[in-house]
């Protein structure tokens, strides 16, 4: 069964992944034969390049994407540098680590009410200190430079960032490294740059690849933090995905295959500038500079980013869930004028319904992830199972016709286990993703020890391995959870409707613009994926506990 | 093991059951034996709660009534619907259809209707048809200009309104001509949501009524007309408001609830929606300031009926024609109409109700901000669907990108 492993998992992602690749091509060049496509052309490209926003849009794509991965990147690696092995730090890490659960939507609502002109930094700062008993006409959110939008992603990815680079900090050996480098009198953060970030990047590239083509394809922070003049090519490939005029599918298509190239090319670039990066970083860690006096500027310069991401997540959920109890609530009001629960009540049967939809679909995608991935890793690294990170590189946009067209083919869709299997889809590369490097970085002499002293492959596995990785266990199962509550376009298309989960729910409601609404529903949406993760960090701890000799990885 | 994956599934295809045959909607006791037991999936925008919850209590009178059940499908856009549709032809699934019924009008509808994607005629075979008011409303014969010949079930009739903060704008501007000059006198007080958005087209549509001579040529598809010359004064109208727009015209709210939202927060002083009943029903929810007033503009505004349509594949139809008569029923119309619920307009006549059920109507309370029938002015013709893709894509080049 184990040997079966990688091929049953590709078997699992290759078709979908294929026809989901193959929807987005082919009506590209025109091939569509239900809407009248029966020839290849090249027309669904001429339209595109026709619209006038497509340069902007573009533009735009490459530069929130590049920056957002850039700036998430650097901030989590200065933090861990800066402040690794501290008190602070654990505090810090075991508060961003939740976030990660918190829908991406979420997170843009929370940061828009706050930063808006007639959000909670202006009411706070109105009248008395600004004069303004309107709100100023100021362009914040929805700003044309997507700086907004930028924003809004790092809030995001630094957690997720944070958490794979923790997990990866684990086997890089990385206190005896950073022991050496400062008793050679480097100081914390040069220290940590030349001897732990080389091991620790090898490690979260592909997260890191993962948050590029994320970022540079998101459509729901877009839509609310973006700018519209013009939209960021993914929400306008969904803006012609779903327009009435059924010819612009192809347009569509088009612009998804464009999309998917950009996301292609910014990979190279990236990579490119790693080789660069290195080559240069080598000539750099030769001359020996120990860099002693970074470290205080530095401590404090990453305090700054550390503390917008905790007031802009902590204050924008404090504002969401403020909303979902307010009554009427005018600006420059700092609070509503009157609370009252109606909006929880009047929601209250349909949250318990969605919940538990949403918590069965997560916990069996998340198990099934987690026991395809142990299976396949067991079974030896292949070439071949790099396919599952596919659907982390390519945007949903562009996949997910081609997808929920395969489901109709087989019947399937509208059915919870059609759900499961394309949430499957998405949730096992992450599951994958957390858990494969403390996979590999596990210590192999406890194995051949159990080994020698007469266990089976079966013994060591289920005996010594598992409960030594038991917390990335336990983290890749939350990081599944939470994937699976976040899946709005799977869910919608695959579900025909018929199977919906706390976050179709949230999305259809976020349309409204009804901040009540979206109050109540992101923090049910929050709350979920937040309960598991605090149980996948306690979990490990309480187990812990009673086997001081366990070293749980 | 891939083989077999794929072909478990085919042989899962091939077994599914049988779907029911179409039902004949002349024999109506056989349609209504036909759906007891149905479950049926309406597709519908959810973004309002007041919707949802209306749509929940007419599911439990046509789970009392009929013994049929309904699902309410919350989209985010009706074109996800349209697309599921779509869909489901270009994979072969020609019955046994995921969408039993679509709250459609305007392009969505056109482009189904034009493409056979709906089943009927059937409206008019409903019993309750009887009581709609084609007389008095002709225009809900006509959808955009495209007659809708029984593929649409007409449920409720909009106007678009113009909502306004009386405590700052004592003296609204009372035609497009008076809105130009106070957009000018008020900078960054007004906007409208960006075309695509069908409220934001409509703004454009409104705007084309009050800037041509004779607005008779809307009517016609765009290809029938000097287009350029035509819209000539539109842009130049919109030309001249755009840097006194809200954020310069930089930015544009999304959606109608997006530009609710901003009247709510006091960052636009004048709003618009389509749903004449809409600001009383917000203010009585302490979402609006009870200060909002609506009006119309005296050269009209634009007036449209919402359908309930049927997919050609529908795996429910009986249910489907079940639940378009119950929704023509005069105490589910009633209950529509009333601001507290919906505050839509009824497409029944009233001339045509027993006195019991007139007295339904007559018992209901407009609501605060809500205009009395004879103050809604004259009803414009919503334009050919041609003008809103077009005006939209025009609007596009000239506002939607930076320049």
């Amino acid at each position: 069964m184990i040997r079966a492993a990688p091929g049953l998992v590709v078997a699992l992602m290759a078709l979908p992944v294929a026809a989901g690749l193959a929807g987005a091509v082919l009506p590209a060049f025109g091939y569509f034969p239900a809407l009248g496509g029966a020839d290849f052309s090249l027309a669904p490209w001429r339209d595109l390049a026709a619209w006038p926003g497509l340069g902007s849009a573009v533009r735009l794509s490459i530069v929130t994407g590049l920056g957002a991965t850039v700036i998430s990147l650097a901030i989590t690696l200065l933090i861990v540098a800066a402040w690794q092995g501290t008190r602070s730090f654990r505090v810090v890490t075991s508060l961003l680590a939740p976030l990660l659960s918190l829908p991406h939507a979420a997170a843009a609502f929370g940061l828009a009410f706050l930063i808006a002109p007639s959000g909670w930094v202006a009411r706070a700062l109105s009248p008395w200190a600004t004069g303004w008993d309107r709100p100023p006409d100021l362009l914040i959110v929805n700003d044309q430079a997507g700086l907004a939008l930028i924003a809004g992603l790092v809030l995001k990815e630094v957690p997720f960032l944070m958490l794979m680079t923790l997990a990866a900090l684990g086997q890089t050996d990385s206190a005896r490294r950073m022991a050496v480098a400062r008793s050679l009198g480097y100081g914390r953060v040069m220290g940590w740059a030349k001897t732990v970030l080389p091991a620790v990047y090898r490690q979260i590239r592909l997260p890191v690849f993962a948050v590029l083509a994320y970022s540079m394809s998101v459509v729901d922070v877009a839509l609310i933090l973006g700018p519209t003049r013009p939209n960021t090519l993914a929400v306008q490939v969904l803006d012609w995905m779903t327009a009435p005029d059924l010819t612009l599918r192809f347009t569509a298509s088009a612009g998804a295959v464009l999309q998917l190239l950009l996301v292609l090319g910014a990979l190279a670039v990236w990579i490119l500038a790693e080789r660069i990066v290195a080559a240069r970083g080598r000539l750099w860690a030769g001359r020996g500079a120990r860099g002693q006096m970074l470290d205080t500027p530095l401590r404090t310069l990453v305090a700054l980013p550390m503390a917008f991401i905790g007031l802009g997540v902590g204050l924008g959920l404090t504002g969401l869930a403020l909303w979902s109890v307010a009554g009427l609530w005018r600006f420059p009001d700092l609070l509503p004028q009157s609370y009252g629960l109606r909006v929880w009540t009047d929601q209250s049967a349909q949250l318990v319904g969605l919940g538990r939809t949403t918590a069965l679909l997560a916990g069996l995608s998340a198990l099934i992830a987690l026991v395809l991935t142990i299976a396949h890793l067991q079974a030896g690294a292949s070439r071949l199972v790099k396919v599952i990170y596919i659907p982390l590189l390519v945007p949903q946009i562009a996949f997910l016709p081609g997808l929920s067209a395969l489901g109709l083919w087989l019947g399937l869709d509208g059915t919870l286990g059609a759900v499961l299997a394309v949430h499957l889809v998405f949730v096992l590369p992450y599951v994958a993703l957390s858990l494969s490097d403390p996979w590999q970085a596990w210590d192999h002499r406890a194995g051949l020890a159990a080994s020698a002293l007469g266990a089976g492959p079966w013994r060591v596995l289920v005996a010594v391995r598992l409960p030594m990785i038991l917390r990335a266990l336990c983290i890749a199962f939350a990081v599944g959870f939470a994937t699976s509550v976040a899946q709005y376009l799977p869910t919608l298309l695959i579900g025909a409707g018929r199977v919906g989960t706390l976050t179709t729910e949230a999305v259809a409601l976020a349309a409204s613009g009804n901040r009540r609404l979206i109050g109540v529903w992101a923090v049910m949406q929050m709350a979920l994926p937040m309960v598991v993760f605090a149980l996948a960090l306690a979990l490990p701890a309480l187990i812990a506990r009673r086997r001081r000799g366990l070293k749980v990885a | 093991m891939r083989f077999q994956t794929c072909a478990a599934a085919c042989a899962l295809a091939l077994a599914m059951p049988a779907f029911a045959q179409t039902p004949d909607t002349s024999d109506w006791p056989a349609v209504l034996e036909e759906a007891r037991g149905q479950t049926v999936y309406w597709h519908a925008w959810g973004g309002d709660p007041r919707i949802n919850s209306f749509i929940a209590q007419v599911g439990a009178e046509l789970s009392e009534r009929h013994d049929v059940t309904l699902e309410h499908v919350r989209l985010a856009d009706t074109a996800d619907a349209v697309t599921r549709v779509v869909s489901e032809r270009a994979a072969g699934r020609d019955d046994g259809g995921a969408v039993d019924v679509i709250w459609i009008n305007g392009a969505n509808f056109a482009s189904m209707k034009d493409q056979d994607l709906l089943f009927g005629p059937f409206a008019e075979d409903l019993p309750n048809w009887s009581l709609v008011d084609t007389d008095a409303n002709p225009a809900i014969l006509i959808d955009f200009t495209l007659p809708v010949e029984g593929y649409g079930s007409p449920w409720a009739m909009f106007q678009m309104v113009f909502e306004y903060d009386s405590a700052t704008v004592p003296q609204p501007p009372r035609s497009l001509d008076a809105l130009r000059a106070w957009i000018a006198a008020n900078p960054g007080r007004f906007t409208y949501p960006q075309p695509p958005d069908f409220l934001g087209t409509s703004f454009l549509k409104q705007a084309l009524y009050g800037v041509l001579d004779d607005p008779s040529i809307l009517l016609k598809p765009t290809d029938d007309v000097d287009y350029d010359a035509v819209t000539a004064p539109l842009w130049a109208f919109l030309d001249e408001i755009t840097p006194n727009l809200w954020r310069s015209g930089r930015a544009y709210p999304a959606n109608e609830p997006a530009l609710g939202q901003l009247l709510a927060d006091g960052e636009v002083d004048i709003g618009f929606s389509f749903n004449p009943g809409r600001a009383s029903a917000a203010i009585a929810d302490g979402e609006l300031q009870d200060t909002v007033r609506t009006m119309v503009f005296d050269e009209g505004t634009l007036a449209n009926s919402s359908y309930l349509s049927i997919p050609y594949n529908a795996a429910n139809k009986a249910g489907a024609l079940v639940l378009a008569n119950l929704i023509l029923d005069p105490e589910i119309q009633a209950l529509a109409q009333d601001p507290a619920v919906l505050g839509f307009q009824t497409v029944l006549g009233m001339d045509r109700l027993t006195p019991e059920n007139r007295a339904r109507f007559d018992a209901l309370d407009l609501g605060i901000a809500t205009l009395s029938p004879d103050e809604m002015g004259t009803g414009l013709l919503e334009p050919h669907p041609s003008w809103m893709t077009r005006v939209a894509e025009d609007w596009a080049a000239r506002y939607g990108t930076a320049e």
